[in-house]
């Protein structure tokens, strides 16, 4: 009892001095509220499980999470290389690297374009992940099948947002290449490839979660004895939920700072574009 | 109209890839039966072989094609082998799953519109929520449900709710936000109260955001069910489907399963801008 009520406590206290840090507009309170909001859930649920006296299979509680986190960072270490820079990461830069030529490559005739675009956006729609048993048969049970997991999964997407961003340039511009006599290279690397880059970083940012997606789940269809996807159906299988989170805390924080890291690239590389102006 | 030609090249496109892909990832398998059986294959013998495996590395397209007809039409809607009853099991639970999403997201949206707090202390964590590759995670939270006594649709539906929910809060927000200062400030010289302007100005103007977003929550919905059946095999559904063809190599099986499930995201993202016209065009916001 003592718990619950303890933590409804410190619960109502941050609600109020979220509230009042709103209020006050302070210095700050952007990163601030998020930060104790995401705080108070954690001693909630703490509270929750202890007072509820919730098994532990069902639902641990955040410290023992933490424990494992910090006990087998072995074993989540040699998953996470296995599932992300092997799978996930290799499946990234090949399936983005080709969309991005084959959309380049397009892009020299409208004809394609027009029959393209809405066939890509349909197949974007597509549950693709359902690939996954087909490419571990394919390419076997080791990283290369997450891999080409992941191409197929990034490939329409990316290939979708890039169309799109090569069209971006107005007629205006593409005329003031052409009085300056640049051909085709030149005004596509000078002109049209930096006025794509928006969408190129749209679609870059929507890979990066669908690319740890399509690794972790192709790893349920067959995988070696390593991996997130791998550890997180065997332990699931040992009723050992706290290391299953410990593993969902790993690929949480794995897909912010991917993301992130995307998005810092954007911010760096198209400073010039109006969504990233600060806003007064 | 004019890129139906177009669309219709790819699409062909597509099929002729397919069946080239189909020749070569089979050849070997007709080769090395061959070889058993001591006859020499010839070109076009081979790639006769490729078209009508049993259990081929890539099948045909037509072998698809029969296996679909064979298991929808030609087989009893009540049958276990019937795509038609998978599909009807999964379509329940992302429909449920879709109206949780959609109920949750409006309220957020709702909620982070009209009070700062929420805005500043959800919304990051809403949008942190979706680098989260909780597909992957699926299987666990169904099982943790399974063992709370939950229905297993709701279990589905909960999978689903968490991938369609995000596409409507953003949208909705969106929408919620978009009436300029002018608009508002028509409102507050009629006095309009908040919630007056929330029903008169503020939700109609969200029409056209909130269906864009539908439609990708509608897919989002279909490939968590999807996924969630994968681990909640045995009440059958598209996923069920799906690990049951890769268990036995069933290869036919798999694909027709795929295509079922595409065609029902098709079906689903038609309807719903089928409704989006007719709404739109009655709200006279029709472009």
């Amino acid at each position: 009892m003592m718990w619950i009520l303890i933590s409804l406590a410190i619960w109502i206290a941050a609600i109020a001095l979220n509230l009042f840090l709103v209020r006050q507009r302070a210095p700050g309170s952007a990163f601030l509220v998020p930060v104790i909001f995401g705080f108070t859930v954690l001693i909630l649920w703490e509270g929750m499980v202890r007072g509820f006296n919730i098994s532990p299979v069902l639902l641990p509680p955040p410290s023992s999470i933490g424990l494992a986190l910090a006990s087998e960072t072995d074993i989540l270490w040699q998953d996470l290389v296995q599932t992300f820079f092997k799978g996930a990461l290799t499946g990234y830069v090949m399936g983005c690297g080709a969309a991005v030529l084959i959309a380049i490559a397009i892009d020299r005739s409208p004809f394609l374009q027009r029959g393209l675009l809405p066939v890509g956006n349909f197949i974007a729609a597509l549950p693709i992940v359902g690939l996954a048993p087909i490419m571990v048969m394919w390419f076997g049970f080791d990283w290369h099948s997450k891999a080409a997991v992941v191409v197929a999964m990034v490939f329409f997407p990316m290939l979708v947002n890039t169309v799109q961003g090569l069209q971006a340039t107005d007629h205006m511009q593409r005329d003031l290449m052409r009085t300056y006599a640049a051909g085709y290279a030149p005004t596509l690397l000078k002109l049209r490839l930096p006025a794509a880059m928006p969408f190129i970083f749209n679609g870059l940012k929507i890979s990066t979660t669908l690319a740890l997606i399509g690794a972790i789940v192709a790893e349920f269809f067959g995988s070696p004895i390593k991996g997130m996807g791998f550890r997180i159906s065997t332990e699931v299988g040992r009723l050992s939920l706290d290391m299953v989170w410990a593993e969902i805390t790993v690929a949480a924080i794995l897909g912010s700072g991917f993301y992130g890291l995307v998005a810092l690239m954007e911010k760096r590389m198209t400073f010039w574009h109006p969504s990233q102006r600060k806003s007064r | 109209m004019k890129s139906i030609f177009p669309i219709l090249t790819v699409v062909a496109a597509i099929f002729a890839l397919w069946y080239v892909f189909a020749v070569v990832l089979n050849a070997p398998w007709a080769y090395s039966k061959a070889e058993r059986a001591e006859v020499e294959l010839s070109f076009s013998e081979m790639v006769a072989d490729t078209m009508a495996q049993e259990k081929p590395r890539l099948p045909a397209p037509h072998q698809v094609g029969a296996e679909i007809w064979k298991t929808t039409v030609e087989k009893k809607i009540t049958s276990k082998r019937s795509l038609i009853y998978h599909g009807w099991i999964t379509l329940q639970a992302t429909a449920l799953g879709f109206a949780f999403g959609i109920g949750l997201g409006i309220l957020l949206a709702v909620s982070i519109v009209h009070f700062r707090v929420m805005d500043m202390s959800v919304m990051p964590w809403i949008i942190a929520s979706q680098t989260v590759p909780i597909l992957a995670i699926a299987p666990m939270i169904v099982v943790v449900l399974a063992a709370l006594q939950v229905d297993d649709i709701v279990a589905k539906g909960v999978i689903s709710m968490y991938l369609s929910f995000f596409p409507v809060v953003v949208g909705m927000v969106k929408g919620l936000r978009s009436p300029d200062t002018m608009l508002l400030d028509q409102m507050k010289t009629y006095s309009a109260s908040s919630s007056q302007t929330f029903w008169k100005l503020r939700l109609p103007a969200s029409a056209p955001y909130l269906f864009a977003s539908l439609k990708v929550g509608a897919a989002a919905s279909l490939i968590g069910a999807v996924v969630a059946e994968l681990s909640l095999s045995q009440n059958g559904g598209l996923g069920a489907r799906l690990l049951a063809g890769s268990y036995y190599g069933q290869t036919i099986q798999i694909w027709s399963a795929l295509l079922a499930a595409a065609t029902l995201a098709a079906l689903m993202v038609f309807v719903l801008g089928a409704i989006e016209k007719v709404t739109l065009k009655r709200m006279g916001m029709a472009q």
